[in-house]
């Protein structure tokens, strides 16, 4: 989009419709939080409805009360603006945008689709876990400009707890990120493409401990339930939220709701394929990697197939929020230390392993759509000038699940080869063509 | 009918008698007008020389114990923008590259491992004397 | 406003981060109050962050926001909250230390303004302007060269031309090593530092005595 914009306006070297294409994205992913928080509340009061043997709201918007998240957000607009008198007033004002701020920020990396992604880091991965981990500091200055031990308390432990599972939660990302071999989400969900066996979930059993690990962490790491004592109704009213109302409070709930969705499309992304169905619908058809319209199409599926999984993960950590009681913040930060660091770190020394000895896995069979996205830096295919003790070593990481079987309606590969003037037979890639062309054998 | 007029002659003001050994710039004031038109690494360069000043400063004048330690991340920031801006690629062609990014890389971890060490430092100290101030750190005086 | 379309915009954001984090930093100066510091702070360093990322050092901004900003002033503002006296502590300095410091900052200002300005190499535009090669390299990949790097393989190698500069290009397989022993060892060191211990009362001499031998028979 960028680029077309830049051809509009005519001059060389333009550089305004990167600022338009930036904007863009935000306004969209702006909208995928807020409606998604809107369809997440009403589904969360829904799912422990129905947990509790009762309906949940009936009234607003019909039958199954759909709009009622709208008129409790009119109602929280209409709030009177309150400030505690000791409270820091700059820091309670800033605390919520924050945590906001942080949540919204990780959505531009992640994508939705192929190539559906706002800003496609090489490093992404880290860059979500990175930006994760800012939102902590809402929470303490939150708690701290509240001026109230309650709220000071819920955010000291908050912040405990979200750091201290930043290591598991590390630990597991890495498992998938090895198998991979880059931290780019959109090659990562691209290797997941064709038949379910595809998925890195079922790479090996060490992978799939994994990612119940990482679920684990997840939940922690957006303080929900069994994790939530930050807001711990009963304890501590409402934590580090006791001072905010109205839209201040709404802001707290919208970074709670996009966290979870985040990270629910992290592990979807890293275990379940992403955007790639458990039945590869569109390459059956043929509309997958196919340009113009049908290629739209395919790509529209996926990410409602992502939307999906991702909503499925977070119907179940309100399903789980609603089933198991609270745990207490020594027994959180024990789980974190005792638990799931040392089986995250066994894990990780099994996948590994599993990898390393080439162990047979249901990825190696490839069904459905061949999944030839090499990490293909030209640095791994150029005549190396390295010491000889590197060089056997550098080409059998590369090669291992990656050759291709390439699928009849593969287009644009032959012809990158063809321009490049490279003949790779087994080593092409639909995304980083811009490396392709710039080797020089 | 508009005489054209002549163009003046000026002595043809080159340094190409000079040698030209030092690395200077020969003419300061001409490039100081077109060198704040894009973003250069002199420009990365000053950024990082303002938070280096600003740290050294905070260091030498906040009280707080921590104050002081949040000049300490300033200074060793400045420091890692001038790395980072000689290692970039889109500001020179011949950069240091990976080096300069290694290396703040590995400031960012030693100054994380610092922080710690001295937050220690200073919770222990204000466990003993109930204050952060750091002009009460004064038994050890003389 | 007609610039508007034309201008760089990769300069804007340049100017407007650097902005912001030189502005925050003057700001952690001048407030007297420790956890409005601690904020100011944050915002300053991520707005380095910010700096890494248009510089093309991706990885190295990742890495800022969340060792940095994620961990060392999470760590700070702990020990901000847990030493704060009353609400809003706050001590003055002396305006004549203000004035010695403001002098030789002032100084060492200016020789850093002027030796970053000097070097004509450091402000060739030719480069800079060229601003089409420049969206051309703005995927920046440096991920794996990095992790690699580390790992003592430098695959940057292939491409420098100068066989000087190309034999001293060395792995950093060695300071990865120690950095990571160095880790432990201030784990271990800052975390038995900050151990609780009783406080001590200053009463008697006998009981200063018996308390604070106390402390280390726990663990």
């Amino acid at each position: 989009m960028a680029e077309f914009i830049n051809s509009m306006i005519g001059q060389e070297g333009a550089t305004f419709g990167y600022v338009v294409a930036a904007l863009v994205h935000c306004v969209l992913l702006l909208h995928v939080v807020a409606v998604g928080a809107l369809i997440f509340i009403w589904l969360e009061r829904k799912v422990s409805g129905r947990i509790q043997d009762r309906l949940g709201p009936t009234r607003v918007g019909g039958k199954f009360g759909w709009l009622q998240t709208l008129a409790d957000g009119i109602k929280l607009l209409a709030k009177e603006d309150v400030t505690p008198d000791g409270a820091d007033q700059m820091l309670f004002k800033l605390a919520p945008y924050i945590s906001f701020a942080a949540s919204f920020a990780a959505f531009l990396a992640l994508p939705f689709a192929d190539g559906w992604v706002a800003n496609n880091i090489n490093s992404a991965v880290f860059f979500v876990l990175a930006v994760l981990g800012l939102e902590v500091f809402g929470v303490i200055l939150a708690g701290y400009a509240s001026g109230s031990k309650w709220s000071l308390f819920g955010a000291m432990r908050e912040a405990a707890q979200v750091v201290s599972y930043e290591i598991p939660l590390g630990l597991c990302v890495v498992v998938p990120v090895f198998l991979a071999g880059t931290m780019n989400l959109v090659t990562i969900g691209n290797m997941q493409a064709g038949w379910f066996s595809n998925w890195f979930l079922l790479h090996d059993p060490f992978t799939f401990c994994v990612f119940w690990i990482f679920f684990t962490c997840a939940t922690a790491s957006v303080n929900r339930a069994p994790f939530d004592l930050a807001e711990a109704e009963s304890e501590l009213v409402a934590g580090f939220h006791t001072e905010y109302s109205g839209l201040r409070w709404s802001f707290f709930f919208m970074a709670e709701y996009g966290s979870m969705f985040l990270v629910s499309g992290l592990g979807v992304i890293l275990f379940f394929g992403g955007w790639n169905g458990p039945v590869p619908i569109m390459h059956i058809i043929g509309w997958a990697d196919s340009g113009g319209l049908t290629g739209y199409l395919a790509n529209l599926a996926g990410c409602v197939n992502f939307m999906l999984k991702a909503t499925v993960g977070v119907t179940v950590m309100m399903w789980i929020r609603w089933t198991l009681p609270r745990l207490r913040i020594d027994q959180v930060i024990t789980t974190c230390l005792k638990y799931c660091v040392p089986l995250a770190s066994a894990c990780f020394i099994g996948a590994v392993g599993w990898e390393v000895l080439d162990i047979w896995s249901p990825n190696h069979l490839h069904l459905g759509a061949a999944p030839a996205h090499t990490v293909n830096e030209k640095w791994a295919t150029a005549p190396r000038g390295l010491p000889d003790a590197i060089e056997p070593l550098m080409p059998e990481s590369e090669q291992h699940s990656k050759d291709g079987l390439l699928p009849e309606s593969e287009q644009p590969a032959p012809e990158q080869a063809e321009t490049a003037g490279v003949s790779q037979p087994a080593r092409t890639s639909l995304l980083s063509a811009s490396s392709q062309q710039e080797e020089s054998p | 009918m508009k005489k054209q007029r002549k163009k003046k002659r000026t002595r043809n003001r080159t340094n190409n008698h000079l040698p030209t050994r030092t690395p200077w710039d020969p003419n300061p004031r001409q490039t100081m007008l077109t060198m704040l038109a894009t973003t250069t690494v002199s420009m990365y360069l000053a950024v990082g020389a303002v938070m280096f000043v600003v740290g050294v400063v905070c260091m030498a004048t906040k009280r707080n114990a921590l104050g002081v330690l949040m000049g300490i991340e300033l200074v060793l920031n400045g420091a890692n923008i001038n790395f980072i801006a000689f290692g970039s690629q889109y500001l020179r062609p011949d950069s240091l590259g990976l080096d300069g990014q290694l290396i703040a890389l590995f400031v960012i971890v030693l100054a994380a491992a610092e922080a710690a060490v001295a937050l220690a430092i200073a919770l222990n100290f204000y466990n003993n004397h109930t204050s952060i101030d750091v002009d009460r750190a004064e038994e050890l005086k003389g | 406003m007609i610039n508007l379309l034309a201008a760089n915009w990769g300069d804007f954001y340049f100017i407007l981060f650097a902005g912001i984090a030189c502005i925050f930093a003057v700001a952690v100066l001048l407030t007297s109050n420790v956890v409005r510091m601690a904020f100011y702070l944050i915002i300053s360093l991520g707005a380095t962050a910010g700096l890494f990322f248009l510089a093309g050092a991706e990885f190295v901004g990742a890495m800022q926001l969340m060792i940095y900003v994620g961990g060392t002033l999470v760590l700070l503002i702990f020990g901000v909250m847990l030493t704060a006296q009353s609400r809003f502590i706050s001590m003055k300095t002396h305006p004549r230390d203000w004035l010695l410091a403001v002098i030789v900052g002032g100084s060492l200002l200016m020789l850093l303004l002027t030796a970053a300005f000097r070097v004509p190499d450091w402000h060739n535009e030719k480069h800079a302007q060229d601003a089409a090669s420049q969206l051309e390299m703005a995927d920046s990949k440096t991920a794996t060269p990095l992790g690699l790097a580390l790992t003592g393989v430098r695959v940057d190698k292939i491409d420098q031309g100068d066989e000087q500069l190309k034999e001293g290009m060395s792995g950093y397989l060695l300071p990865f090593v120690i950095v990571s022993i160095h880790l432990l060892v201030v784990l271990i060191g800052a975390a038995y530092m900050a151990r609780a211990k009783r406080a001590v009362r200053v009463s008697q001499d006998e009981e200063t005595e018996e308390e604070e031998a106390n402390p280390e028979q726990d663990e």
